[in-house]
């Protein structure tokens, strides 16, 4: 039998055994970012929503509806809800459809079947009662079973208790999540409902689930909401609408979720910062109340069978589409928010803005709306009761008090609000007070809740158009994000002898898929029907048999499995690194042997590898120096080979050792390296011969190569010229030159390729090194470039802690060998372009010959056929590759992700942060390929297409200003950004090298961090409180708001910390608070200031604490160090700080309301 | 004096061409290849390991994507022979086809070695798409061009055979 071992550890450890079932969950949700889950739950709102507003189009809702809203706004107060639900209910009914669509597919076959996704069906069949509904929806995420509850993890413990006083939250809650955890909870509740709504009584199966929002009265007025929309599926979205009407009043999101949000809340917070533990922890409570809330629900359920309702309402949500709902009523409200005070068309809606700021904030944070759930589902079980759940609004005040941040993220997650059309002429402060969340996918919320993280996978529309042509009329690209070997914190891992895959598309079996029976299961890429292995039928989790939907496999949309030797082409090769380092002179002035060596030595110990680690050493400057640590030596031999035309290996055996084995001679060797050199007069570089000797010297074996050059290398093959004219670098018209200069750096990248070798180039030059063409090296060989420019151990002690810092990270972290990553879809889906560093082996695979967990891909997709039938698409990334520890494993994330056929829906679940990082990606081939200007015209029409075709197909009111859905709000601003960084800003004196290393990060930066470089984060610092901070490990980590990149942010009292990525910038203000200058940075006054500070003195005072413990926990979110410069009117960097503001006006670029005017301009034309 | 230097000319780039039809019809099955090499279950099974048909493939493909410099130099030698014939006509018909040739060898991308697709773009789905249609669209032309020739050919003859024919009966 197969034994399944969880390993938490990403690959390295072996996994906790899953003893529990439900442990299983804990352990998933934690492997992803606590956050992500949040995250997921979420998303299933937003296509909801988006479906919802879509239909009704925009002109609808606010006439109509929003006379309604106005009782929303009495909703807090309780009555409004009820008369929704009235009018309301019916009409959504039909909606419900939508929800239950996704679950559609499993249903029949599912039902008789125990398979979670089963029940989902079930339920979308029920229509019946709505009361019932909150039960079923209970059922449902029982249903997904535990995996829901582990994202949930964090609701259920609210759920329970709260969730039934929270009714009025309850809507909110829709969000699978909170239906699980409330089900047991809830069931209760919805029977004390279920006198108001019908159908209670006997929730028998699924159907409950669906059929409850159907029957229920409550949730035909959520329906006549969402109707406008359609029928949006994702309860979800309706979530995060009730929540933002939490935020906007008080009274609304407390209520419910009053109990229940306290616990969360506070775990919220924690979340949506970086950590997963928060959610982790949230986590385990709800699988119990699952279970529980699972057995009343389902008998809650069956008794709902009005499957009249449901054929109308298409039940298939019936969870979700309570969700929806509720979201549509929230977003109705939005809607009257902006409606009553602006009669007028969504440009109105800006005046909405003043009462909804708060909501914005919510948006911010994501993880929050997990909580946020239980109370939504709450809520909207309330509306359908309606006075009931009000009165509880009240009560439940803690919630919103909580987290704006999570109301915020709620916003975000419900398609309403991410429609809300938003007038960015008339609009300013657009940024949330956090980092952006991304969208959640509209789902259903047991698909959510097993979905991939959206640190790992994450897409650009998180809504799928069905055909490519509906794609090319919303002017959006395609595309996914890719963090694929992402540290995790917990990662399950398998061991077994039979991998399941799908027999024709080889799709490894995941949480899509269906089960027909028992025995059969349909793969959800080609959709062909597979036998389930008589292997799999055993739980090793549970330690039972005959589930096979509950194996680990099926529960987590991140896996890794432990692959047999029909995986591997010869025996796994042992960890092999080999340094290539440059000795010129030039390299001996910057001093960075010593670093480098001092590091290694430091590090020896823990370079990930087994006993078989082998290490070598290559020195070169005219000629190339090669160093035999055969065992047994008294102390290294040095051996010269001057004949660099054609290059050999003096002794083949012994220039790579196994470091255990000669430990000592390489100690001995890092100890004189820096001194053997030392007086060296040797100026030039032959580069491309110690790579072609480096190359040699691993063929067989296949590893790693880390490659230090500091200058252009001048002498024999591959030897570059110097192509940059300082003095064109601001005046030329078009930029030169970011092409390779020779195909030499290339074609040895492939033949790297081929034989299972990378190349990382650090790159330590004030000079001009052609990083255009040395970048090949690493790029196709699916290396890193670092680039440390006018690198000096004396004169810049800034990159120096960076190169330290780097180094330690890198030869530290997490290495795959010869791996290969597959990308496979639903077909009708296919590739069009990959981005990053690999080499390109088929349509569908790239060549890794090592992977590293810092390293981001980017695919731009395509529809070849339409997608007519499908409800969700699946996306499945498969990294094999072979462990520092020799073994050979899988990992697997598989994303699903909502169909729609509505251009509405599209943009309501466009994900702006994915978009503008592939926009980028794009940006950098075409800069290449044809020209920088080129590329630059190509984002901005990207900008004014997407927009345009929004204006025309989905607003239905034209009105003037520049009219965007508030999902892409942030768009025009990022494009912006994008126009002004320094990968593609023109006009102003950009060094060739670091326009090109820029490129290469966008490139192959994961999100995340590629977004700080575009989009810097500014943050005030002199005046940090304790108030809505962070508790990590007992340290306070203070949070303060983002602010716009804009100098009117700046005033001469404060410090600002500018956050761009791979740097950051600490701007004392002239007339800064003396208390700032002399706690924090230990200074008299502001004269005293140092000119090259790049550290924070330690001081034993609370401001400093405060503020090194915010800029400590910046940089801990990512794998580099950004090195940190303390900056003063005077300084010479503060013109890089005063670049990155972008919303400002330069010589040589528009502002950003300049920029709005032009897009409006070009718009309207 | 029934064979002129015309004819001649005509017959050879029948024969030649009929060799670019080769060309362009291997051209097409290879990139064709490449961009289905996924769908192919089998091969997606076997990507780890190679068969001797798979790797019988690819050889085959890389010998397809280096017909590309013969293309051009067969095509621009009978572009060359029409000129010394004087077939002005049939070179005309060919100019467009000629510069294409041209620009699309220098505009390839930066390579050390003759060649025009380069293995790490390739795989791109416009690049594919692109070189597809341009396989498609030379087998177009080069197969009318095959029974223009076969014409002018005959015709060329013909007018020889019966022009001294003509003129001896006057």
């Amino acid at each position: 039998m197969s034994t399944a071992g969880f390993n938490s550890q990403n690959g390295t450890g072996t996994g906790q055994t899953y003893a529990n079932g439900p442990s299983q969950n804990p352990v998933a949700l934690q492997q992803l970012p606590g956050v992500s889950y949040g995250m997921t739950n979420q998303p299933p709102y937003n296509p909801v929503q988006a479906k919802a507003p879509a239909p009704p189009g925009p002109g609808l809702y606010p006439a109509g509806l929003y006379q309604p809203i106005p009782p929303v706004s009495s909703y807090q107060p309780g009555p409004p809800p009820t008369s929704y639900p009235s009018s309301a209910g019916q009409p959504l009914l039909p909606r419900p459809p939508m929800g239950g669509h996704p679950s559609h597919t499993p249903p029949q076959s599912a039902s008789p079947s125990p398979g979670p996704r089963m029940p989902m069906p079930p339920a979308q069949a029920t229509p019946p009662p709505p009361a019932v509904s909150s039960s079923s929806y209970y059922p449902n995420p029982q249903q997904p079973m535990t995996p829901a509850w582990q994202y949930n993890t964090p609701t259920p413990p609210l759920g329970p208790a709260t969730s039934i006083s929270a009714p009025p939250m309850g809507p909110v809650a829709n969000h699978v999540n909170s239906a699980a955890t409330i089900a047991g909870p809830s069931l209760p509740s919805s029977a004390s409902y279920s006198s108001a709504a019908p159908l209670p009584p006997p929730p028998n199966m699924s159907y409950s689930t669906t059929q409850p929002l159907g029957p229920g009265m409550p949730p035909t007025s959520l329906h006549g909401y969402t109707q406008p929309g359609v029928a949006p599926p994702p309860m979800n979205p309706m979530a995060p609408h009730t929540y933002q009407g939490q935020s906007n009043r008080p009274a609304y999101g407390p209520p419910p979720t009053g109990p229940t949000p306290v616990g969360p809340p506070p775990t919220m917070k924690p979340t949506p910062l970086p950590t997963g533990p928060p959610v982790a922890n949230a986590t385990p409570p709800p699988p119990k109340a699952d279970a529980q809330c699972g057995g009343v629900v389902n008998s809650t359920l069956s008794p709902t069978e009005p499957d009249n309702q449901e054929g109308d309402i298409e039940c298939p949500g019936a969870v979700a589409g309570n969700g929806p709902q509720a979201s549509n009523s929230y977003n109705h409200l939005d809607n009257k928010m902006a409606g009553p005070t602006q009669p007028g068309p969504p440009g109105r809606h800006l005046g909405h803005y003043p009462s909804l700021p708060p909501g914005y904030q919510n948006t911010s944070v994501p993880h929050a709306t997990p909580p946020i759930h239980p109370a939504m589902q709450a809520a909207t079980q309330p509306y359908t009761q309606a006075p009931q759940p009000y009165q509880q609004p009240p009560g439940g005040l803690g919630p919103a008090q909580l987290s704006p941040s999570l109301a915020a993220m709620s916003l975000q997650s419900s398609t309403p609000e991410a429609l809300r059309v938003v007038n960015l002429l008339q609009e300013r402060n657009l940024l949330p007070p956090a980092p952006v969340p991304a969208p959640t996918p509209c789902l259903t919320q047991d698909l959510q809740k097993l979905n991939c993280s959206p640190e790992v996978f994450r897409s650009t529309l998180t809504s799928i158009p069905q055909t490519q042509s509906l794609l090319n009329k919303a002017k959006m690209p395609l595309g996914l994000l890719l963090h694929p070997f992402k540290d995790l914190s917990q990662l399950p891992v398998v061991t077994s002898s039979t991998i399941v895959r799908c027999r024709f598309c080889r799709t490894y079996i995941n949480p899509f898929v269906s089960f027909l029976d028992q025995r059969r299961w349909k793969c959800n890429l080609c959709y062909r029907v597979n036998d389930v292995p008589e292997e799999f039928m055993y739980n090793p989790v549970s330690r039972s048999y005959g589930e096979p939907h509950k194996r680990p496999e099926v529960q987590n949309a991140t896996i890794e499995f432990i692959a047999p030797s029909e995986y591997m082409l010869r025996p796994p090769q042992p960890a092999v690194y080999l340094f290539v380092l440059d000795v010129s002179h030039n390299a001996v002035e910057t001093g960075y042997l010593n670093v480098f060596c001092q590091s290694l030595l430091d590090n020896i110990n823990s370079l990930p590898g087994d006993s078989r680690t082998k290490v070598g050493f290559i020195t070169f400057d005219s000629t190339i120096h090669f160093y035999n640590l055969q065992e047994g030596l008294s102390q290294p031999q040095m051996l010269i080979v001057s004949d660099i035309e054609d290059i050999f290996l003096p002794t083949p055996d012994s220039l790579l050792v196994n470091l255990n084995e000669s430990k000592e001679l390489v100690q001995d060797l890092l100890k004189s390296l820096p001194n053997l050199f030392e007086k060296t007069m040797e100026t030039q570089s032959a580069l491309g011969s110690a790579l072609q000797a480096a190359f040699k010297l691993l063929s067989p074996t296949g590893g790693r190569m880390s490659v230090f050059q500091t200058q252009l290398p001048n002498l024999g093959v591959g030897a570059l010229q110097s192509r940059e004219d300082p003095n064109q670098r601001a005046s030329a018209k078009d930029i030169q030159h970011l092409a390779p200069a020779t195909d030499f750096y290339k074609k040895l990248a492939l033949d790297c390729s081929s034989q299972q070798v990378a190349v990382d180039l650090f790159l330590l030059s004030a000079q001009y090194c052609d990083l255009a063409s040395l970048g090949c090296i690493s790029r196709y060989s699916a290396g890193s470039v670092y680039y440390y420019p006018s690198y000096h151990h004396q004169h810049n002690p800034a990159q120096v802690e960076r190169f330290q810092k780097d180094l330690k990270r890198y030869l530290t972290r997490k290495i795959g060998f010869e791996a290969v990553m597959r990308i496979r879809c639903t077909k009708g889906l296919s590739i069009h372009t990959f981005h990053g560093n690999f080499f390109v082996r088929s349509t569908d695979l790239l060549s890794l010959p090592n992977v590293n967990p810092d390293a981001g891909f980017a695919v731009q997709m395509s529809i070849e056929e339409n997608l007519d039938d499908m409800q969700v698409v699946s996306f499945q990334a498969a990294l094999l590759y072979t462990s520092s520890k020799g073994e050979r494993r899988i990992r697997v994330h598989t994303l699903c992700l909502p169909v729609v056929n509505s251009l509405s829906d599209i943009f309501a679940g466009a994900d702006v942060q994915a978009i503008t990082g592939l926009l980028a990606c794009m940006a950098v081939d075409r800069s290449v390929t044809a020209s920088l200007s080129d590329a630059r015209d190509a984002m901005t029409n990207a900008a004014i297409d997407s927009l345009m075709s929004y204006r025309q197909s989905v607003l239905t009111i034209q009105q003037p200003g520049l009219l965007v859905p508030a999902c892409l709000r942030l768009f025009p601003l990022y494009i912006l950004a994008l126009l002004k960084q320094k990968a593609f800003r023109t006009g102003t004196s950009t060094r060739l090298d670091d326009r090109v290393f820029a490129m290469l990060q966008l490139k192959y930066q994961p999100l995340a961090y590629a977004m700080l470089m575009i989009h810097p984060a500014l943050y005030r610092v002199d005046d940090l409180t304790d108030e809505g901070a962070l508790n990590i490990n007992e340290r306070t980590i203070p949070q303060p708001r983002l602010l716009q990149l804009s100098v009117e942010k700046l005033s001469r009292e404060g410090a600002f910390l500018m956050d761009a990525g791979i740097v950051m910038y600490l701007w004392i203000g002239r007339n800064c608070h003396s208390n700032f200058l002399t706690q924090v940075l230990g200074v008299p006054n502001y004269a005293a200031v140092p000119d090259n500070l790049y550290l924070l003195p330690e001081l034993d005072t609370a401001e400093s604490q405060r503020t090194r413990a915010f800029i400590g926990w910046l940089r801990d979110q990512r794998p580099f160090f950004p090195s940190l410069h303390i900056i003063r009117d005077e300084s010479q960097l503060k013109a890089s700080f005063m670049q990155n503001m972008i919303e400002d006006r330069t010589e040589s670029a528009l502002s950003y309301y300049e920029f709005l005017l032009h897009l409006q301009q070009q718009i309207s034309k | 004096m029934a064979f002129t230097f015309a004819a001649f000319c005509y017959m050879l780039a029948l024969l030649l061409t009929a060799a670019l039809i080769f060309f362009a019809i291997w051209h097409i099955i290879a990139f064709d290849e490449l961009k289905t090499d996924y769908k192919n279950p089998i091969d997606q099974c076997n990507t780890l390991n190679p068969t001797v048909e798979k790797v019988k493939k690819i050889k085959r493909v890389k010998i397809a994507l280096k017909l590309v410099l013969p293309e051009y130099l067969i095509h621009f030698f009978f572009c060359v022979m029409f000129f010394c014939a004087a077939e002005w006509l049939t070179l005309c018909l060919n100019l467009p086809l000629l510069a294409y040739h041209v620009w699309r060898y220098m505009s390839r991308p930066v390579m050390s070695c003759p060649g025009l697709y380069d293995p790490t773009t390739i795989m791109n789905a416009d690049i594919l798409a692109y070189c597809q249609k341009e396989g498609w669209c030379k087998l177009a032309f080069y197969l009318l061009s095959f029974f223009y020739y076969l014409y002018g050919y005959t015709f060329v003859s013909f007018s020889l055979i019966f022009s001294p024919f003509l003129f001896s009966l006057f």
